[in-house]
């Protein structure tokens, strides 16, 4: 029999704000959190706009010493993980410490730390080479991280399914506790690649918006003139918790963690199929994991990258999924404000979609001027946040390999 | 002296320790926290900054801040 995995406790830093408090607000006022690249000289690359973190004091949350042997990704996830602890008000015990584990998903992982160490080899030699290299890229290093600060001695891992990885971490973790593996978990995806390889590779690709002289409008999903996603970086985590293990404690409860689905495209490494049927698929299993049927989802966070092809296949997936249904739901991309956050975003928007479900306010998906035709009449709560009573939410990502994942959260009832 | 103080300013950067813990006989590993990682770094810190090359073998002498000293000196850093 499984066991009912509560969410207790949020954490986020994203380029919208570095709190959950201030990233919510921000969403829910269809604020921008892209600007112009600052991080580097991107003055030869194409793309010159990404989502940063801004004004954020990662002395808070590591020392010195720590700050210059950590990539970026994983002084993230130690703060969003401070945070999503703090939030929970939760205390490890010695005694609890081997039933706590922590699963954080991150695409690249340290990715800019291996940029400035290349260069070190190139310019002085081998014998200038970090010895904290490699223990600063590895992507496990942001749970490892995590689990040796709160003395976390149960399930570790790090799922890297690209764009997918948050979602991956956080249903590998809700599966942890309903498999009796332990009893709390803490879960989300991290990343931390705005560089010039990355910036670059994705432009290599074709991937990346080019909107450079209005970086606010240049994340628009399922809007006509949509021309690509925009690279963001942060970090969401999530406090998951067995229902008794909450409950007896009095922790405060967001929702009910009650569905999780993955599938694989088996189709090409970055472009979904036609239909999305490998999307179709997932969000089914999602729904028969939560013994739902597709009437049963009120608001669904899309993937919602703002690429041409995502966008579209996604909502035709949706289609097939939701039949009749999709007119009484509402669909919408947080990528539109957050930009796409790859191995962060599922961490992210399923902090969204907890408060969501919280307040009963559905954010907007912004800049949708122009809804594109292909997509017909969905209500993607085009650029004003709606109220509504959410008693469920559908989470979907899909990452470059064909990997997908989607989440299902639900109001919690005891 | 001054070899002293750019030592003492290296390790206080590298390892996050203040002044007041670099006391000469302070050990790396005991008193100021390092390990096998946080030594190589700081040697390589070492070799950039003052121009020599320590092998594997000499560093495995090297425990407090004044073996330190002591190694540069044997190696005519002033």
């Amino acid at each position: 029999m499984k066991r009912r995995v509560l969410i207790t406790g949020l954490g986020a830093l994203t380029p919208v704000g570095n709190s959950v408090g201030e990233a919510w607000e921000g969403v829910c006022s269809g604020r921008s959190g892209i600007g112009p690249i600052t991080r580097f000289d991107c003055s030869a690359h194409e793309t010159k706009i990404a989502g940063e973190i801004k004004n954020f004091d990662p002395l808070v949350h590591v020392d010195k010493k720590e700050l210059r042997r950590y990539d970026d990704f994983i002084v993230y996830a130690l703060a969003a993980a401070d945070m999503a602890i703090q939030d929970a008000a939760l205390s490890i015990g010695t005694d609890q410490a081997e039933r706590a584990g922590v699963i954080i998903g991150s695409a690249i992982g340290g990715l800019p730390t291996l940029e400035k160490e290349k260069e070190k080899l190139l310019n002085s030699g081998p014998r200038r080479i970090s010895p904290f290299a490699i223990p600063a890229a590895l992507a496990n290093l942001a749970a490892g991280h995590v689990s040796i600060r709160y003395h976390l001695k149960g399930p570790i891992n790090c799922p890297v399914t690209a764009c997918a990885s948050g979602t991956y971490a956080i249903g590998d973790a809700f599966r942890m506790i309903a498999w009796d593996h332990a009893d709390v978990m803490v879960a989300g995806g991290v990343e931390a690649v705005v560089s010039p390889l990355a910036i670059g590779a994705f432009n290599a690709m074709r991937a990346l918006s080019k909107r450079n002289d209005e970086p606010e409008k240049a994340s628009r999903p399922f809007d006509t003139d949509r021309d690509g996603f925009v690279l963001s970086e942060g970090c969401g985590i999530l406090i998951l918790e067995e229902y008794h293990h909450a409950l007896n404690r009095g922790a405060k409860v967001y929702a009910e963690l009650v569905g999780y689905g993955i599938t694989s495209d088996a189709f090409h490494m970055a472009a979904p199929p036609p239909g999305h049927e490998g999307a179709v698929r997932c969000m089914k299993a999602a729904l028969r994991d939560a013994s739902m049927g597709p009437e049963d989802i009120d608001y669904v966070n899309a993937h919602g990258t703002s690429t041409p092809l995502n966008d579209i296949y996604e909502v035709e997936a949706i289609r097939t999924v939701f039949g009749d249904h999709v007119s009484r739901l509402l669909v919408s991309s947080t990528k539109s404000m957050t930009g796409h956050l790859l191995g962060g975003a599922g961490g992210v928007e399923a902090v969204f979609a907890a408060k969501t479900i919280e307040d009963g306010i559905v954010p907007p998906t912004i800049n949708l001027n122009r809804p594109d035709p292909a997509a017909g009449a969905i209500d993607f709560v085009p650029n004003i946040a709606r109220k509504k009573d959410v008693r469920t939410v559908m989470s979907n990502t899909f990452g470059f390999g064909g990997a997908n994942a989607v989440l299902i959260l639900k109001k919690f009832e005891p | 002296m001054a070899l002293e103080t750019k030592v003492i300013e290296i390790i206080m950067e590298q390892l996050g320790v203040t002044r007041e813990e670099c006391v000469p006989e302070a050990s790396f590993v005991d008193d100021l926290g390092a390990d096998s990682l946080d030594i190589v770094e700081l040697i390589m810190e070492m070799e950039e900054n003052f121009g020599i090359q320590i092998a594997d073998d000499e560093l495995d002498k090297i425990r407090t801040i004044q073996d330190v000293i002591d190694f540069l000196k044997t190696k005519g850093v002033k």
